[in-house]
């Protein structure tokens, strides 16, 4: 019975063939892969495989150039908005986008991430924030949240010692430049659904010239946060969504 | 034939027109003094209308390098130009396109350090261009114009050699060059390349995958040890390549001379007026002037320096490339050093004096 | 009457055993295959009640490594 449906023409969903077959090296479970999977059917469904160019970080995604079969340039830890300028600027018709985490993003970037945003710059920023900072063995991160425990705020993390978790999406919608700022997260097929369809907005965005686009992915790091995948999103669920809402905070597209 | 296009005007001025007469297609750079008037001039000819140059301000010169990382890195004629300090927030992007092998271009308007220093000129960043100010085993091509007109020339001359090599080359000017007003032949305008012409000559570039080839990947990370120490062979191979083939100097007044002063940049131009008064005093002295302080002349000068009473080097810091001509000349002459810190330029008595007391007299 | 029939393949070298499939699957098809690993020394999982399978898609939609690969065909009872 089985062999009867497993053919071609019974086909409805298989790995996108930009997204190749190299085994990726994300932990079990973990968000980088599903965004990574979202981009490459966009990329895909666009047809823009000869002309797209990422932007990778230095944080776990800084192999994704791996994973994906386009150009891609490694940015410096946090440097990518200003690699994803330039080339952009240079080569117009280019669809550009960096994929970055809250460690590169938010922290060290900030300033990169709020001038390429604050321009207009006809790019889109992808931004993984699992709050750590996963690639170096699970430290605080800007947007860990307070009385999360981190390999560098063991006890929990407080206003006193710490300061507060800083919510960079919320900054990015107040900039003139932007046309598109959106969190999502991709834990279950709805919210996967609509993180896909935030990102094609932000794509067709920057391709019609329209500004720059910011889309953060609410997501997890199971191993960072020492908690099975499922329990991750769990946990992610109660605690994250609370502080880091879902929702568009600035859509000017009109797409 | 055309009419030559001669002006009076600034170094960085003629930075800015050279690099929009050699096709340059794009500045991305941030405000210092002494080296402003390179965005000034830019944003004031507005080549994005003519050319179609891009010129943007950035936000700082960490956002600055990491553009041109960007551009030269999709096989674009991208520059930036800063001063001292901020070169020295440069070196992260520097190092991260001598790894991944990107041909970026910057300019160093010298001024007067450590630190935030003084706008005064100095010649103090000659370690840190020639040392490599970042990380890893890397060299950067670093030309040393000593004239507004060789700001103009070296402005193609750099994006030729950094393309030749795939590697960073910068122009290591200072305050006075910066700032002097000379006379200049500005070269012809040249077109800037054009979309397909860049993926032909830049077929490692990222222009944008297309089905005919692999992606291509600009990175300076390799994880596996015996495939970074293979890249960094590699490296090092091409950077013996470029010493083989790339040294650029000049020598005035060396037939009869009997001492050699060794200068470069604006310290070069004190020199010769040194070498001028000191000739009047009977002193057979000449003049070696390195144009490519790395790869350094060191051949040539151990050549020249032979039999020579020795060897003055002057140069507007503490004593650094002093350090090379002394490696290249082994101990077979002496090798003395004169320099003004604090952003002070000597006069070429100075130099004369420094002449006198250290090596003829001694 | 017609019914949706589905089949999933997982690619088990692929697969990291993370079992965000076996909580997104509404008919609850798939399960850790018992005391296995793959090359890389992950657990896999299968579609253990294969026949319960409608070819949703929910499973490869959440799948990280894009693991699985689905099948559906309308099937008259």
């Amino acid at each position: 019975m089985n062999n009867e449906i497993i053919s071609q023409e019974n086909l409805v969903y298989k790995k996108p063939s930009l997204m190749n077959d190299t085994p990726m090296h994300y932990c079990p479970g973990c968000s980088h892969g599903v965004v990574h999977k979202l981009v490459a059917e966009i990329i895909e469904e666009m047809g823009m495989e000869e002309q797209t160019i990422g932007v990778c970080p230095v944080g776990c995604a800084v192999f994704a150039y791996r994973y994906l079969d386009i150009d891609w340039q490694e940015a410096a830890h946090g440097r990518a908005p200003a690699v994803a300028t330039a080339v952009k600027r240079l080569w117009p018709e280019r669809l550009v986008f960096t994929y970055q985490g809250d460690g590169d993003l938010a922290c060290i970037g900030t300033a990169e991430t709020i001038h390429a945003l604050n321009r207009g710059e006809n790019i889109t920023i992808i931004f993984i924030n699992n709050a750590i900072y996963g690639m170096t063995g699970g430290q605080m991160a800007p947007t860990t949240l307070i009385g999360q425990k981190t390999a560098t705020c063991p006890y929990g993390r407080t206003p006193e010692l710490h300061g507060f978790p800083l919510k960079i999406t919320e900054i990015a919608a107040q900039l003139e430049g932007t046309c598109f700022v959106t969190r999502q997260s991709v834990e279950s097929v709805a919210s996967i659904r609509k993180t896909k369809k935030a990102i094609r907005k932000a794509f067709e965005a920057s391709m019609q010239g329209k500004g720059s686009s910011l889309v953060e992915v609410v997501s997890t790091c199971n191993s960072g946060w020492k908690l099975s995948p499922v329990k991750a999103n769990e946990w992610m669920k109660e605690n994250m969504f609370k502080f880091y809402e879902k929702g568009d905070l600035k859509d000017t597209t009109g797409l | 034939m055309a009419e030559k296009d001669v002006r009076l005007m600034k170094g960085n001025e003629a930075i800015a027109y050279a690099a929009i007469r050699c096709g340059a297609d794009g500045y991305f750079g941030y405000p210092i003094t002494p080296q402003s008037e390179v965005l000034e001039t830019l944003a004031l000819l507005k080549p994005w209308e003519t050319t179609g140059m891009v010129v943007l301000q950035a936000e700082s010169e960490v956002a600055s390098i990491n553009m041109i990382y960007g551009g030269a890195g999709a096989g674009k004629r991208v520059f930036t130009s800063s001063s001292s300090p901020g070169i020295a927030l440069m070196q992260e992007g520097i190092a991260y396109m001598a790894g991944a092998e990107i041909p970026g271009v910057f300019v160093n308007v010298q001024r007067g350090g450590p630190g935030l220093g003084t706008i005064q000129p100095s010649q103090s960043d000659y370690f840190q261009a020639t040392r490599g100010g970042g990380n890893g085993d890397y060299y950067v091509i670093t030309l040393a114009p000593n004239s507004v007109q060789e700001m103009a020339d070296f402005m193609d001359l750099a994006f030729e050699l950094a393309f030749k090599y795939r590697n960073p080359a910068m122009i290591l000017s200072d305050g006075v060059i910066g700032q002097m007003m000379e006379k200049v032949v500005l070269p012809e305008q040249k077109p800037r390349r054009t979309a397909e012409q860049i993926i032909k000559e830049c077929p490692w570039a990222t222009t944008g995958r297309t089905k005919d080839r692999q992606p291509n990947i600009m990175t300076s990370l390799e994880l596996k040890p015996e495939v970074m120490e293979s890249r960094n062979l590699h490296l090092q191979e091409k950077y013996q390549t470029i010493r083989d083939n790339e040294v650029r100097y000049e020598t005035q007044q060396m037939d009869d001379a009997d001492c050699m002063i060794v200068a470069f940049g604006s310290a070069a131009r004190i020199a010769e007026k040194a070498i001028e008064l000191a000739r009047e005093e009977g002193i057979k002295v000449g003049l070696f002037r390195p144009i490519t302080l790395w790869p350094f002349p060191e051949k040539q000068i151990k050549e020249m320096a032979q039999g020579k009473k020795g060897v003055l080097v002057a140069e507007i810091n503490a004593g650094q490339m002093v350090e090379d001509v002394k490696l290249a000349i082994n101990g077979a002459v002496p090798v003395e050093h004169f320099g003004r810190l604090g952003g002070i330029v000597p006069d070429p008595e100075e130099i004369v004096n420094a002449l006198k007391t250290k090596i003829i007299n001694r | 009457m017609a019914k949706m029939k589905g089949a999933i393949v997982v690619n088990t070298d692929r697969c990291k055993g993370c079992q965000l499939c076996i909580v997104a699957c509404p008919q609850k098809v798939i399960a850790l295959a018992q005391k296995k690993v793959n090359v890389h020394g992950y657990p896999y999982v299968e579609p253990a009640m294969a026949e319960l399978c409608t070819g949703c898609t929910s499973c490869a939609i959440v799948c990280p490594d894009g693991c699985i690969t689905v099948y559906r065909k309308k099937v008259e009872e």
